[in-house]
């Protein structure tokens, strides 16, 4: 369990980042919180000759709510997201999913920029960013450009973003509704056998918006625009629900692990999705 | 306090026998203090790792080393052509079998030691095994121990080819390694053809590990100016170790010096000889500088001994009425690549044979066959008395199982089949004599305080809420009896590797009234330093808190055969109470002297010696043991020293009675300890802070081990659970709230009545747990679904018994 060596740089700023990026190519790696990476190294799955610790730039930092926007600094880390009430009281959303992620050590160092920039598909973020319709924010060479969580991922570990470009930033509209974050894990420190994030607004006791978004039951994460047009226009009574459980799962595509077959996590799958959208539901 | 008289006084402040004294050792644990084997450096410290087979079953066909000589700090690559001239490349294991050291042509098991890469530090090491290339042919691979003795079964033992007769008897195919067998099977039989009701089952005990927080390792250092060999290690049994180390290096036993020093857990784990032991003192041999080799995790859980992998087929005879007449069990016992299964050279399934549990079984046969397949080697006691887990999982089980054919209550199937108290010392048909019990009396107790039948009410309530589609939950009432049989042993029938397995204590009182006392025994966590202490303190009259307990150095302790199997109680706290009475039988006659009477005109009073009926002329042991120092006493030697090594006429038998409620989800297979109920009958309890945490600890493990730890293969022989992302280790989260409680039923054959407490919540609670799933499907027709409990297998019952609509 120790990982080959690397060289190790750090610096004050995203342009000094992105020049050592470039200067080495896919020799070099950023590293946030590290307890993605560092795990890989360790096997030796990820041999890296450069490691670029993104710690020491400020302005990857802090959470700012403002005009109705959320704004995430890369590097803000999961238990700063859990201990902000300026964001619990914006996005409450945000802080039940963080809370059901791995154990406490694990968020001290894990960074909301870090669980959504590489594409794994066992991260909670990636699902909720795409629940909440958040913009990722990407510098690089060329610039800074901005892409939809719902656009980002590609298949595991594939994403929209180049190798020589630095996610700085997340951001996301206030939400509005209710709210529900459900994963069933196996123990304290487990990714999801089966997560899903929801948000439903009603008005009138009709549902105006709902979003249904979805994690480790495929490649990517799945936001499954079906569940929540099933919603849309109905009164959430048993049936819509139903209707929108129906329409997520065919959205999925999970694969066998260690936490089950397929038939199993597709049902798993259902539950979640229906406590989630039944329990936004009574919130909104 | 001022209500008791002077006497008890004097010995509440003792801290003796039945005080819930503080752990003496967690003053350096909790700060961090503690000393472990990683913790120790020596100038000039090389470091040794290995490279590990990636296949399951392959020939090596050649192992490049020189690119890693290359590696900046590598010394050396040791293989097993490197060994073979010292005789080194194999090694005896502790059931009669021998082991590859390194790879010797092939390959057994996924992560076996195919090369030992000896540097400067151990980042060299890493990047060393990096650039070792090693070629492989791969072999058809077998995971599965029925396969395996399949006539056209790949042969895994090669070296074994030819071979009909094994270390324990006659080898029926080449993937066979014993037969052993307990019990009239004729009678049995006969008994369950003729029986009113059988009920048969297979009953599969996974494999799983007993992962240790600290993994095994050691330092070995090689003196060559006195030709002394020392190893620091991780060894339950340090002069097991010195005594195989000597026989098979040749180096003579004085010559050799084992410590283990502060061990983070072992729980059978750190019983057996692991290759990183050879390898790091050969290193040591050969470059003449200290050797340092540690494990880490995934090469831990591995490729360091696993425990269980027993399938169990079953059948149990009962009368109409549930009385039980004749227990019959066939055991497929899978060992791995080698058989280093740790058990009494006498007994390959271990005390197995503990099988007929807390009952009355008056018929009863037992037959086990050990088999080889592609995983690792080991057949551990993970936290119980030699495959007595095992045992009493087996029996729990089917008793459920008769319960559900006999349509009976399976409380009442067991109350109605207990042994009673008068029947101890009991015979079992197994060959087995229990010490002591009264099995009634626990479980109305136990009974009694979970209101059983208020529990039962609410079962069946609830089952008809499910039915009507009112909740989604169902109700489990776990219930196990089990008879635990611990402290090997009599020398007359458990040795290992020809070692009795008695154990010692010396004693040395200090003159000014203090001691320091030395086992042959080893703590892993168990807080020997402060229960051994407070055994001598009742016996010998000084405050536990003078007396140092030492074990470990086997240049200093005396010789034993380490802690495993709750053995270190009931053997070398025997023999603890034994070398304080002959202490305290010196200083009788040193007090006769002083107060000028005879020795029969003194009585022992807590923590002196009186005057029979004149109780103001005394003296104390303080006093008495500065008189055995200084002052010239005719007759008698100066000192106050004992040694006893102790041979037990018996093993004890602890018991206890468990229950635990559990909450089902049944769509998701989610599952809740709601409450458990845990009490144990462990005979005296020397201190009940302990046997509560030991409690507590064991439970934890028996409820990872039923509700999700495995170690599980796929058909390619790869490891699927080698971290603990996938190997469950509950942590306070998942670890429910325990009630504990007691009776006591002394051992009559121990000196101080204790039994040993230490697994017993392990050997209970996993049946405790198992049965509570069961248990909660009972209404729709379940009757076996091996374990682990995980959520995804308790869904599939529920899947299959048609419950998801
Ligand atoms: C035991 C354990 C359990 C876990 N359980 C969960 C869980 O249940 N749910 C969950 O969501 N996560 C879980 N995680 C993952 C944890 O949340 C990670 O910390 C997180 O996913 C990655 O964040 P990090 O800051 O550690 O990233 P790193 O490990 O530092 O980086 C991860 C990857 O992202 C890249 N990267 C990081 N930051 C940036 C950036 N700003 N721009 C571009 N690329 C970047 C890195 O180059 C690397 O490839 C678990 C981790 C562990 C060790």
């Amino acid at each position: 369990m120790i990982p080959a060596r690397f060289d190790y740089h750090r610096p004050g700023d995203i342009a000094a980042a992105l020049a050592i990026l470039g200067e080495h190519g896919d020799e070099a790696r950023v590293i946030a919180g590290g307890h993605s990476l560092i795990p890989m190294m360790k096997l030796r799955m990820a041999d890296l000759g450069h490691l670029v610790d993104l710690q020491d730039i400020a302005e990857l930092r802090g959470i700012v709510v403002e005009g109705g926007t959320v704004r995430l600094g890369a590097m803000v880390t999961q238990a700063e997201l859990i201990a902000s009430a300026e964001l619990a009281r914006a996005a409450p959303l945000v802080r039940e999913a963080a809370l059901q992620i791995a154990d406490p050590q694990v968020r001290y160092c894990g960074t909301v920029g870090g669980n959504v920039a590489n594409g794994d598909p066992g991260n909670d973020m990636p699902g909720l960013m795409q629940c909440l319709g958040a913009t990722f924010h990407l510098a690089g060479p060329g610039g800074e450009r901005s892409v939809a969580a719902r656009d980002y991922y590609e298949a595991a570990y594939m994403t929209a973003r180049e190798d020589d470009e630095i996610l700085t930033a997340i951001s996301f509209a206030v939400p509005a509704g209710g709210y529900a974050y459900e994963k069933q894990k196996r123990k304290i420190g487990d990714y999801a056998t089966a997560a899903c994030a929801a948000l439903v607004t009603m008005e009138g006791g009709r549902c105006t918006a709902a979003s249904i978004a979805m994690t480790n039951l495929s490649d990517v994460p799945v936001w499954s625009e079906a569940a929540g047009a099933a919603l849309v226009g109905t009164n959430c009574d048993a049936e819509a629900v139903s209707a929108a459980v129906e329409a997520a799962k065919a959205d999925i595509d999970p694969t066998e692990d260690n936490r089950g077959p397929v038939d199993f996590k597709r049902h798993v799958a259902g539950v979640m999705i229906r406590r989630a959208i039944e329990r936004a539901v009574s919130r909104a | 306090m001022k209500d008791l008289p002077e006497s008890a006084e004097r010995a509440e402040k003792l801290k003796g026998l039945g005080s819930s004294r503080k752990r003496v050792e967690d003053a350096r644990f909790t700060q961090g203090k503690g000393n472990y084997v990683d913790d120790i450096t020596l100038p000039g410290m090389l470091f040794g790792d290995f490279v590990r087979s990636p296949h399951a079953h392959a020939r090596v066909t050649a192992i490049h080393t020189e690119e890693a000589m290359k590696v900046p700090g590598v010394l050396a690559v040791i293989t097993a052509k490197d060994l073979e001239p010292l005789g080194l490349h194999w090694m005896p294991t502790l059931a009669g079998d021998k082991q590859m050291v390194l790879a010797d042509g092939k390959v057994l098991f996924q992560g076996q030691e195919v090369a030992f890469v000896v540097a400067t530090d151990r980042y060299a090491a890493a990047d060393g095994i990096e650039a070792v290339e090693v070629e492989y042919e791969d072999l058809p691979v077998v995971v599965d121990p029925f396969k395996a003795l399949e006539p056209d079964a790949p042969v895994l033992r090669e070296d074994l080819e030819g071979k009909t007769e094994g270390a324990h008897g006659p080898r029926k195919h080449h993937n066979h390694i014993f037969t052993w067998e307990q019990g009239d099977r004729e009678a049995t039989e006969q008994v369950i053809a003729e029986a009113d009701v059988v009920a048969e089952e297979m009953i599969y005990y996974h494999r799983t590990h007993p992962c240790p927080l600290e993994p095994c390792g050691c330092v070995a250092s090689m003196d060559k100016v006195n030709g002394k060999l020392t190893i620091w290690g991780t060894f339950q049994a340090p002069h097991a170790i010195r005594t195989v180390v000597s026989l098979i290096s040749g180096i003579e036993e004085h010559n050799i010096r084992i410590v283990s020093p502060d061990i983070g857990g072992g729980f059978g784990n750190k019983v057996g000889a692991y290759p990183g032991y050879i390898c790091s003192a050969v290193a040591s041999i050969v470059t003449g500088k200290p050797v340092k080799w540690v494990e880490d995790r995934m090469d831990n859980l591995m490729t360091t001994a696993f425990a269980r992998d027993y399938w169990m087929k079953g059948r149990i005879a009962a009368t109409k009425e549930g009385k039980i007449t004749g227990l019959w069990c066939h055991v497929t016992a899978d060992h791995g690549g080698f058989d280093a299964c740790a058990d009494p050279t006498k007994f390959p399934a271990g005390f197995f044979n503990i099988c007929t549990g807390s009952y009355d079984i008056p018929t009863a046969y037992l037959s086990v066959d050990g088999v080889y397949t592609n995983k690792a080697p080991g057949g551990v006691a993970y936290r119980c008395s030699f495959r007595v887990t095992e045992a009493a999982y087996f029996i729990e089980r089917m008793i459920e199982i008769l319960a559900i054919e006999l349509g009976m209550d399976a409380a009442e199937l067991r109350r109605i089949n207990f042994i009673k108290a008068e029947q101890f010392p009991y015979q079992s048909a197994l060959g087995w004599e229990y010490d002591s019990g009264d099995y009634h009396t626990a479980w109305d107790k136990a009974l009694e305080a979970v209101d059983y039948a208020g529990l039962r009410r609410e079962q069946a309530e609830r089952v008809e809420a499910f039915k009507r589609g009112e909740t989604r939950k169902l109700l489990g009432i776990g219930l196990t009896h089990f008879t635990e049989i611990v402290g090997a042993g009599p020398v007359k029938n458990c040795d290992i590797l020809g070692l009795g397995m008695f154990d010692s204590c010396e004693i040395r009182i200090h003159p000014t009234g203090s001691a320091i006392a030395r086992l042959g025994t080893i703590s892993q966590g168990q807080g020997h330093a402060t229960t051994f202490a407070q055994i001598l303190a009742s016996e010998i009259g000084l405050p536990a808190d003078s007396i140092t307990v030492e074990e470990g150095d086997t240049d200093t302790a005396p010789y034993g055969l380490g802690t495993y199997g709750s053995r270190s109680t009931p053997v070398a706290g025997a023999a603890t109470a034994m070398a304080g009475r002959k202490i305290r039988a010196k200083a009788q006659m040193i007090a006769a002297y002083l107060l000028e009477v005879h020795d029969d005109d003194l009585e022992w009073d807590v923590d002196r010696f009186a005057v029979k009926g004149d109780p103001e002329r005394f003296k104390t042991m303080k006093e008495i043991a500065f008189a055995a120092y200084n002052q010239a006493i005719p007759g008698i030697e100066p000192g106050l020293e004992a040694v006893s090594y102790y041979d037990p006429p018996n093993m004890t038998y602890p018991f206890g009675a468990y229950v635990c409620v559990m909450e089902i989800d049944v769509d998701t297979g989610q599952t809740e300890i709601r409450q458990f109920y845990a009490l144990d009958d462990c005979g005296t309890r020397i201190n009940p802070m302990i046997i509560e945490g030991q409690v507590h600890g064991g439970l934890t493990e028996a409820l990872a081990i039923a509700m999700g730890q495995e170690i599980a293969y796929d058909e390619m022989g790869n490891v699927k659970t080698g971290t603990l992302m996938d190997f469950f280790v509950p942590t306070a989260w998942e670890t429910p709230h325990y009630t504990t409680d007691h009776t006591v039923t002394p051992s009559p054959h121990h000196p101080i009545g204790a039994k040993g407490v230490g697994e017993s919540p392990n050997v209970g609670g996993v049946p405790a747990f198992s049965n509570a799933v069961h248990d909660a499907f009972r209404a729709f027709g379940l009757r076996q679904s091996h374990m682990p409990h995980d959520h995804w297998r308790v869904w599939k019952i529920a899947n299959g018994l048609g419950l998801h609509g």
